[in-house]
């Protein structure tokens, strides 16, 4: 066993050397302003998921849909933790289509709490032809729908810059230091001072990419709290019941010589 | 099986056990001489019984609120993942318990490699056991085409598409699996009925592995035939119940780490971006326990010859028994094979990893070398090592004495690993 550990050591050595090597080739490391969430006991930190929320709405929501959350969601434990009321109030200020009623005609009506959240255009051909031809990929499950995930989209909202000598740059797009490719057909969605927080923390870049990326962590993840707690008294348990079964294994085959 | 015959005591169950013997059954199993000094790599058995059944229950849930339809199956997703009590849950054993159970089903299969446990008289449980395996891998693979994702999509692309290597009615094939031009809408609802048929024919199958695991008898570490019963043997309950239960409990320990702490990190991102036929991912690249398999597929530079070695790779796991020409069969005893096994594990091993890698320069040659030696491992070595290798001296029991001492003591000495 000795010797073959020693060849199975020296190949995942040699494999991690040329993984090491390939990584050097590609985009810049992604930055990591450290996350609430992540660890065994990560949580969203509350604040920070309702500045999110604001810049979201105020910024991202311009372009990008977000179809797979309902507005009561919102309100719900685990996330940022909106008051009904409030969650009512941010949903009745979108119109959603209804219908038909009994005279067969379809409606539009203030949005509700069981409503999903409602995108800025009809169809994916709209959003597409609104942008250029980039269509703004739904926000639902962004953040697990990229390699590198929160990271990686903190790091790309923080990450336009002046293309380097050497690379002409089409019209519409725009050079990102992380993103995979370094080319990208969103304008730099952040600058200083954007959106004004109702908690009057300064809407620094940093800031606001931090608390828009925790938002779409959540968004992407709303059972990432539940999931943890229950992970915790999970693993608790197995492991008390682990040492138990142990001991017991130990007793049973003690009445015979051979060790277990 | 145990020799001796089974009575019930009590008068009811003499009248039911002998219109239909359910109670020999468990008594057969209960009884069922084991050797005792099967390690924790003879654990896994009784982990892959409780994948299955994990896989089935989580899979009969997912189903009710699952969509197989091309523009609602990643909606359904989502709709499990957000608003079905605790679908996260179930979706997350499901996925991460398909590769828990590779992980279990590989460590079994080299178990089996390790220990001769293919050999003479156990030929059936291992070609059983194979096409538990190939079985796995199809409704693996269907699975993974059920959430529409991106690499859904494209992985279903790329696979059915080597059908199309076939001679003359290759492209009829690819279209007849299809159910169409493409893959699409059909071929989804194709894809989940069988995922959902699969299952059952493993668990048949596993039946069948059982059965024909309880007329030899388990293999053991030193891979000696034993009297049964005798002092070598221990019954299966409690000794071994227990000890598979202390096992599949370390085991799930594991599981829920995936489970709970990083339930996508087995997965490809992609897979969360909504299947575009007009979009190609950068890599497709399939599940990690399918990538050896992607690697000799994509070694060979012609399509058709790729396939034949890709099908080839599996068919030689089959006719293993025959090929491996030595009568011993744990490789305790085999001083050369045993390095050769190792050769073998770091070789699949390094193949994974190219598989996963783009097929270019030095990982295309690396995967050229690796698939050359998977199959001289098989073709040329086992059949050459035994008659060439001469094995260490083997007890004739457990317990007996060997060489003037017990197995446990002297024996245990010149041996490093435990046995």
């Amino acid at each position: 066993m000795r010797i073959s550990l020693k060849i199975i050591f020296s190949f995942i050595a040699i494999l991690s050397l040329i993984t090491n090597l390939s990584a050097a080739e590609k985009a810049a490391k992604p930055l990591s302003p450290g996350w609430s969430f992540k660890g065994f006991f990560g949580k969203f930190d509350r604040a920070s998921l309702q500045r999110g929320y604001q810049v979201y709405s105020e910024v991202c929501a311009a372009c990008h849909s977000m179809k797979y959350l309902t507005y009561r969601n919102l309100a719900e434990p685990g996330g940022p933790e909106f008051s009904v009321e409030q969650a009512k109030i941010i949903a009745s200020n979108y119109e959603v289509t209804d219908g038909p009623d009994s005279d067969g005609e379809m409606f539009t009506r203030p949005a509700r709490l069981s409503d999903n959240f409602v995108g800025p255009y009809p169809n994916e051909q709209a959003a597409t032809a609104a942008n250029g031809g980039a269509y703004p990929p739904d926000m639902s499950v962004l953040v697990k729908a990229r390699k590198g995930g929160a990271d990686y989209i903190y790091s790309v909202l923080l990450g336009y810059d002046e293309p380097p000598a050497g690379i002409v740059l089409d019209d519409g797009v725009y050079y990102n230091t992380y993103m995979a490719g370094n080319k990208i057909k969103m304008s730099n969605p952040l600058s200083e001072d954007l959106v004004e927080y109702i908690d009057g923390t300064k809407a620094s870049n940093e800031q606001m990419a931090k608390d828009v990326t925790t938002f779409l962590a959540w968004a992407a993840e709303p059972t990432l709290e539940q999931r943890h707690k229950l992970g915790f008294k999970a693993l608790i348990y197995l492991l008390i019941i682990t040492v138990l079964v142990y001991f017991s294994m130990k007793r049973i085959w003690s009445r015979i010589e051979t060790k277990v | 099986m145990s020799d001796h015959e089974y009575t019930p005591s009590s008068k009811f169950g003499k009248w039911f056990n002998d219109r239909l013997p359910l109670l020999t059954l468990a008594n057969h199993l209960t009884d069922y001489p084991t050797p005792k000094n099967l390690n924790y790599w003879w654990t896994f058995g009784g982990i892959l019984t409780f994948c299955l059944i994990t896989q089935i229950i989580t899979g009969l849930i997912l189903a009710m609120h699952y969509v197989a339809h091309a523009d609602l199956a990643f909606g359904s997703v989502e709709h499990i993942m957000r608003n079905v009590n605790y679908g996260w849950l179930i979706r997350y054993v499901h996925a991460n318990g398909a590769s828990m159970f590779f992980l279990a089903v590989y460590i079994h299969i080299f178990r089996s490699l390790y220990y001769g446990s293919y050999k003479s008289p156990r030929e059936m449980i291992w070609i059983l056991g194979m096409i538990i395996y190939v079985l796995m891998m199809a409704a693996a693979f269907m699975g993974y085409v059920l959430p529409w994702g991106q690499m859904s999509f494209w992985g279903a692309t790329v696979i059915t598409n080597l059908f199309s290597a076939i001679p003359l009615v290759g492209e009829s094939i690819v279209t007849w699996l299809w159910g169409g031009y493409s893959v699409d809408n059909p071929t989804l609802t194709r894809f989940f009925s069988l995922h959902y048929l699969i299952p059952f024919l493993i668990l048949g199958l596993v039946g069948l592995h059982i059965w024909a695991l309880h007329v030899p008898g388990n293999n053991n570490p030193i891979g000696i035939d034993l009297k049964k019963p005798s002092k070598d043997t221990v019954p299966f309950h409690p000794y071994i119940v227990i000890k598979d239960l202390f096992a599949l409990l370390v085991f799930l320990i594991i599981f829920a780490l995936f489970v709970f702490y990083s339930p996508n990190i087995l997965g490809h991102a992609d897979n969360y971006i909504e299947a575009n036929p007009l979009v190609t991912p950068a890599h497709i690249v399939p599940e990690w326990y399918l990538l050896p398999f992607y690697a000799i597929l994509r070694s060979v530079p012609d399509k058709l010859l790729g396939v034949i070695a890709m099908f080839s790779a599996i068919f030689v796991l089959i006719i293993l028994p025959w090929l491996d020409t030595s009568k011993v069969r744990s490789s305790i005893f085999r001083p050369l094979y045993k390095q050769f096994y190792w050769f073998l594990v770091a070789d699949v091993l390094i193949l994974g990893y190219v598989g996963a890698m783009p097929a270019e320069g030095i990982y295309l040659l690396v995967a050229r070398v690796g698939t050359a030696y998977y199959f001289i491992h098989f073709l040329v070595i086992l059949p050459i090592l035994g008659r060439m290798e001469r094995p260490l001296e083997i007890p004739t029991s457990i317990t007996d004495p060997v060489l003037g001492g017990s197995v446990e003591q002297s024996f245990a000495k010149r041996h490093k690993e435990k046995i």
